[in-house]
């Protein structure tokens, strides 16, 4: 493959819970190439947020490695980690939240230039933050304010500023729009891109939001309970959805249009326990198609088309209908 | 050409803040939240300090009149006579109607007199300045020992939770919540009075060893409220997204709990330091009857003991005085802790 920026192989991340051990993400493989977005999406609690935290070591994996240019992370020590965090920042779903609520604007983008003794003078720094929040259209009046004093949008800009401010080569965006108004996403989606052909950012872009994920990623991968169940260039999987899963989810998305509407694939059933489970394909007790073999025995991803891999047994079945 | 202080340009906004005159901006004007709201809001509250204390002064006036025993009688000793005694009330104006005599004692208040004090016959204020000072030390010492010990007891229960030593602390805590002041007073001075001779038996005013006893037994309460709050506040922001945003910045773990979690665990710290503050104050009538230390405390007990009406509204109106004083500074420290907070002083 080409230029690989971010290699995640086998990686899992359980947690014990009362009740047993909770899958939150089992046996994730992906690669992504730099100056690239890997769009990740999924339902709510599919374990694509853990995935992100995982790869960035902010949750320690259970098993796996992840290589940044082909060095393992998951091995490096907390002071190798800490350094290491300066290639590889996290935007948040929650700009309120993720932020220091007793710290100004500046201070909170200025601290990790700081941290890492990435510029030493403080006017300088002073300068750089003020450079930072002009890169994400930030008004340098906000210099000394709150965040609790701005809006949604501007505190999702501050977290930008925040994450760029170490120039780092890979970014995880958690969600990063989900809080926002219809509005404002838009904007905040293409300062995300204008930011990656600048400086050649390379991108996990996790989102429960496929209308967003088709327009702004490279790669999709879908996931279900904690595992990628389908992964492909993003036209294809919008051209050829194999996966009954995947499918469903496409056929969700709504189209603006009287006449071309698609029939809807109604999902039924609950999603499975993450807690203890059993040994068979993880959709299969919502799955249109789905046999025996289904409930005995649990697919890995296979390769169907350059790039398009799949982790169906009956995917001839769901190929039929294509949407 | 100067330029006058609040007048920033958006572009200078960074490179004029300076700690302390930090100017806001909003919706492209400025708006100095600071100095004039904060006064504003002060002085209210010392406003609303007032009906509170002669609420205090009605409720104990009150009281005392209506406890059996007569100061008369008090003051002049068994062997009198009741036309004696009957003489000196009508001086004292002890005859006349409670509320005649309430009014007339706050009509003196008001003017800064806080009447005379029945067995020593010199003036209430003398007698409480001469021993304020004492309890204040007392307080004050007993304060910082407790906030210095809960603090970090606090914290590293929280950092370290469900280890060895955060039960180890939190035992320690309730333990100091259970003891009664009266009793861990008197264990101290048999320990380390009596037996080991470290320190004097009873509290000395003027020397370091001599404070040590009071302040601990004193504090020590306090102390264990403080730890279990700081310790039940840190675990709840350690959980915030913001402490995960600063580890994913690279801050290290010890910056991640001094920087960022702990000045934002301090709201209900603060409030419990400060009521606990004007607990002290309290707190101090026991502790100082204990140690036989000279403040203000034991000499309220020794005025109820004497029926000493005055003398025991004095000491009442310095303690609510001093309690509604704390309480103030913790509210305006509240804009110091969190910035949310001081944007709402109106």
């Amino acid at each position: 493959m080409a230029d690989v920026l971010l290699e995640v192989k086998h990686v899992k991340k359980y947690f014990h819970t009362p009740k047993g051990l909770l899958h939150a993400v089992d046996d994730v493989s992906f690669s992504i190439e730099r100056g690239k977005t890997l769009g990740v999406v999924g339902e709510s609690g599919c374990g694509k947020s853990t995935t992100g935290r995982v790869v960035l070591r902010l949750l320690e994996p259970t098993e796996g490695s992840i290589l940044m240019e082909g060095q393992d992370i998951a091995g490096l020590s907390e002071s190798q980690m800490r350094s290491k965090r300066r290639e590889m920042q996290m935007i948040f779903q929650d700009p309120l939240a993720s932020l220091d609520p007793r710290k100004t604007v500046g201070q909170i983008i200025e601290e990790p230039l700081r941290i890492h003794n990435i510029i030493s003078g403080a006017k300088e720094r002073q300068n750089r933050v003020l450079e930072l929040m002009e890169t994400v259209g930030l008004a340098r009046r906000y210099y000394s304010t709150y965040p609790h004093e701005l809006d949604g949008g501007r505190r999702q800009r501050i977290g930008i500023a925040r994450a760029l401010s170490m120039n780092p080569k890979f970014i995880v965006c958690d969600e990063p729009v989900s809080a926002l108004d219809v509005s404002i996403q838009a904007q905040i989606l293409n300062l995300l891109e204008d930011l990656q052909k600048q400086m050649g950012l390379t991108y996990m872009f996790i989102t429960h939001d496929l209308s967003v994920v088709h327009h702004f990623s490279d790669n999709i991968a879908v996931m279900y309970l904690g595992r990628i169940i389908e992964m492909a260039p993003s036209d294809e999987l919008f051209a050829h959805p194999t996966h009954p899963y995947t499918q469903a989810l496409l056929s969700a998305i709504p189209v603006p249009s009287l006449e071309n509407r698609r029939e809807r694939i109604i999902l039924k059933g609950e999603i499975t326990s993450p807690i203890n489970l059993p040994k068979a394909c993880r959709f299969a007790s919502r799955c249109l198609y789905a046999t025996e073999r289904c409930f005995g025995e649990e697919p890995e991803l296979t390769e169907i088309a350059p790039g398009h891999q799949v982790a169906c047994f009956r995917q001839d079945k769901a190929d039929a209908k294509t949407v | 050409m100067l330029r006058k202080p609040g007048a920033l340009f958006p572009s200078a906004a960074g490179r004029k803040r300076r700690a302390g005159t930090r100017s806001l901006f909003q919706n492209g004007s400025q708006v100095e939240i600071g100095s004039e709201n904060v006064l504003k809001y002060i002085g209210k509250r010392l406003l609303a300090m007032i009906p509170v204390v002669l609420g205090v002064t009605l409720i104990v006036y009150c009281i005392m009149s209506l406890a059996p025993g007569d100061p008369a009688r008090t003051i002049l000793g068994e062997q009198a006579t009741e036309e004696q005694v009957q003489a000196l009330r009508d001086e004292m104006g002890l005859n006349d109607p409670l509320l005649v005599q309430y009014v007339r004692y706050v009509w003196k208040l008001l003017h800064g007199d806080f009447g005379t004090s029945y067995s020593s016959r010199i003036d209430v204020s003398k007698e409480i300045w001469s021993r304020f000072p004492n309890t204040i030390k007392l307080a004050l010492v007993a304060s910082l020992v407790s906030v210095i010990f809960a603090l970090p007891l606090g914290i590293v229960a929280a950092v370290k939770q469900n280890t060895f030593f955060d039960s180890a602390s939190m035992f320690f805590a309730i333990i100091g919540i259970s003891c009664p002041t009266f009793w861990f007073g008197l264990i101290l001075i048999l320990v380390f009075a009596v037996h080991l001779k470290w320190f004097p038996v009873s509290g000395q005013v003027d020397t370091l060893k001599g404070i040590i006893l009071p302040a601990v037994t004193l504090g020590f309460n306090s102390m264990a409220a403080m730890a279990r709050v700081t310790r039940s506040s840190m675990l709840e922001v350690i959980r915030q997204d913001y402490i995960r945003t600063a580890r994913a910045k690279g801050v290290s773990n010890r910056n991640v709990i001094l920087q960022h979690a702990v000045p934002n665990a301090m709201i209900p710290t603060v409030t419990v330091i400060g009521l606990r503050i004007g607990g002290l104050l309290a707190g101090a009538v026991i502790c100082e009857t204990v140690f036989a230390w000279p403040g203000i405390g034991r000499l309220l007990v020794q005025s109820i003991m004497s029926r000493n009406t005055p003398v025991v509204l004095g000491c009442i109106i310095i303690f609510s005085i001093c309690f509604s004083l704390v309480n103030l500074i913790v509210d305006i420290l509240y804009a110091f802790i969190d910035p949310r907070i001081k944007s709402q002083y109106q």
